[in-house]
């Protein structure tokens, strides 16, 4: 080997990628522990993660079709049956498996739900972080214009906007992302505010660092613990828009399954059938609990002390 | 202070200006012809013509946005496509209905909800306190027209106290039958409480902590009197706003509550214009909901700095 370089330099940035995915894992798993300690946590948290298999995994762990009419060997339609062994939440006026349609009906929920979120999250970030680092009159105009957003009741706007487009997933994942963003925004720039003021924002700014890089590499990192306890307040609040949404028969189109839609449906038969709403009623009341007992659970987590071998 | 008053008017008056625009916009945008929705069937080239040049249809959509917001702003908010009658009429009975309702909630709500948040609130941490936040939690985790079906269920269907919709006869007001109106009130109490009550307590908490509590409880006042005269007070501020930026939560709350059980308010009609693409009806419906949501969002900050000397507005 002839020449070796004096400073190692693409050796120590390739060390730095490698690390990266460990490190965010390791701090991931820490957090879940800090969580754990909590009792919102202790129940929240495995609650969350069946509703997070059933919504990636229902589909094909459902026993029957959601959508199929079940038929018995006559050629007779199941109708209207109460809860047995052989469908284990009974089925609907159509012989519709409800347990099949439950569990189906998990996925587009959760997903456009959480999608939504990411969205609104993320951009509400962007903007916030953003009009708090620049400041002056793009700050003025970016709030009044979140304020403007803020002063419309979401449920309406998301009515008013669906009504408009059509009930198509995309827009309701749209819908809820624009939602979403005001009050991320709101939190993001107050937070902002308060870190660009600490020492370690000022000597990097005295370093010359760019803007960007400040923002991403030295404010970003410190807003996790926020952006988290904002991400799961944000989920539970974009679950109940999407599902009243269905509720009001403009979310997920027929037949396939959704929570909202099966309750509202189920309304005409509740007196001789009861299960056609509870299921979905439970369902979507637990995923709920679920998401607000583990918002409290990082809360409380976040006011622990820190492990020693962290 | 009348500064910021002015300031924050003029505000909400831009905002409800955009608004404006923006509803009228999406009407435009909105599939579906009027003139064929409002003849049906018997709908020809002729008829469908004329009827469009009477609503103006064919006109450009400046002049119409212009006469529309001219009308809004003299009170004349323009015919139902519809029911043939001025929007104002049926807006004025929906107006009543609705307000009847959120009244109700407020009413049977706010007092049980204080109660409860207070008496959590004195003794954190023991069983008595840990039912209620789980009864909290639950409360504000589930959607209205989960609670409102399960109340259907319960109080209806099973125990046959009440009648399982609140379907109206023409003519009839709500409180000539009140057992309509207390299965919507319930449900759309259910979230306001758990928010109010989980507040309070989290106020109480903080405040029993306080040196003055302390001192007063140290001088030998009974813990009754120094919860009336100490607590309470310093407690309630925080939760006042609440109430007021609740009432735009139930400006939602309504929209579910009353498709749930065919309450025949603003909620119900909102939905109704929508699905009948009725123009008219829906732009002032959705004016009405957003003037009112900005107001009690302004009446929210006042009030917060009306109860703490503290709080300057600026």
């Amino acid at each position: 080997m002839a020449l070796e370089p004096i400073i190692q330099k693409p050796e120590i940035s390739l060390a730095k990628s490698a690390g990266l995915p460990i490190r965010v894992l390791r701090s991931g798993i820490n957090a879940v522990r800090l969580i754990l300690r909590t009792t919102s946590g202790r129940i929240g948290f495995p609650m969350v993660i069946i509703h997070a298999v059933i919504a990636g995994f229902g589909t094909w762990l459902a026993p029957y079709s959601p959508t199929a009419f079940n038929v018995d060997p006559q050629g007779n339609i199941y109708q209207l049956l109460a809860p047995s062994s052989q469908f284990l939440l009974g089925t609907d006026q159509f012989g519709r498996d409800i347990l099949s349609r439950v569990m189906s009906g998990s996925t587009s929920l959760v997903l456009v739900a959480g999608s939504g979120t990411l969205i609104g999250i993320t951009a509400g970030a962007m903007i916030g972080m953003g009009a708090a680092y620049v400041g002056k009159w793009a700050d003025e105009i970016v709030m009044r214009l979140m304020d403007g957003l803020m002063s419309f009741p979401s449920l309406l706007l998301a009515l008013l906007v669906i009504s408009t487009l059509g009930p198509n997933v995309l827009f309701i994942v749209l819908t809820v992302g624009i939602v979403t963003v005001p009050g991320v925004a709101r939190v993001m720039r107050s937070t902002t505010l308060a870190l660009k003021e600490q020492e370690f924002v000022q000597s990097a700014r005295l370093r010359g660092e760019s803007a960007p890089y400040i923002i991403f590499r030295e404010i970003f990192p410190n807003t996790l613990p926020i952006i988290g306890v904002e991400l799961a307040v944000r989920l539970s609040y974009a679950i109940l828009i999407v599902s009243s949404l269905g509720f009001l028969g403009l979310g997920v189109q027929p037949p396939s399954p959704d929570w909202g839609l099966m309750i509202s449906q189920g309304r005409q038969f509740l007196a001789s059938s009861p299960w056609i709403t509870l299921s979905p009623a439970a369902a979507v009341a637990s995923l709920v609990v679920g998401v607000n007992l583990l918002t409290d659970g990082i809360q409380q987590a976040r006011n622990l002390p820190k492990e020693e071998d962290a | 202070m009348l500064r910021y008053l002015i300031r924050r008017l003029s505000l909400i008056a831009v905002t409800l200006w955009v608004i404006s625009f923006a509803i009228f916009a999406i009407v435009e945008i909105l599939p579906g012809d009027v003139a064929k929705m409002m003849l049906k069937q018997n709908a020809t080239e002729e008829s469908l013509h004329m009827l469009r040049e009477q609503l103006g249809l064919y006109r450009p959509w400046y002049e119409r946005y212009f006469e529309w917001i001219w009308g809004v702003l003299r009170g004349d908010w323009g015919t139902s496509y519809v029911m043939g009658v001025p929007v104002s009429e049926v807006l004025g009975r929906r107006i009543v209905h609705s307000v009847s309702l959120a009244a109700f909630a407020l009413v049977f709500g706010i007092p049980f909800a204080v109660m409860a948040g207070v008496w959590a609130g004195i003794r954190p941490d023991t069983l008595g306190d840990r039912i209620v936040s789980i009864v909290g939690m639950i409360g504000i985790s589930l959607p209205e027209f989960v609670t409102g079906v399960i109340f259907m269920l319960v109080i209806a269907s099973w125990l046959d106290l009440l009648p399982p919709s609140s379907i109206m006869m023409p003519g009839e007001r709500p409180w000539t039958r009140p057992a309509i109106l207390v299965m919507p009130a319930l449900t759309l109490t259910v979230v306001m409480f758990a928010y109010i009550m989980r507040m309070t307590r989290a106020n109480v908490i903080e405040v029993m902590g306080s040196s003055y509590v302390r001192t007063a409880i140290l001088k030998g006042i009974p813990l009754r009197q120094v919860i009336r005269r100490h607590v309470l007070p310093n407690s309630m501020l925080p939760t006042i706003t609440i109430i007021a930026a609740n009432m735009g939560y139930m400006l939602g709350g309504l929209i579910i509550v009353e498709n749930v059980f065919a309450y025949p308010g603003l909620g119900q009609l909102l939905l109704w214009s929508i699905q009948q693409r009725d123009f008219p009806m829906l732009e002032s419906l959705v004016m009405l909901i957003a003037g009112t949501y900005a107001i009690s969002n302004l009446l929210a900050d006042l009030s917060y700095a009306a109860l703490d000397p503290r709080i300057r507005v600026t």
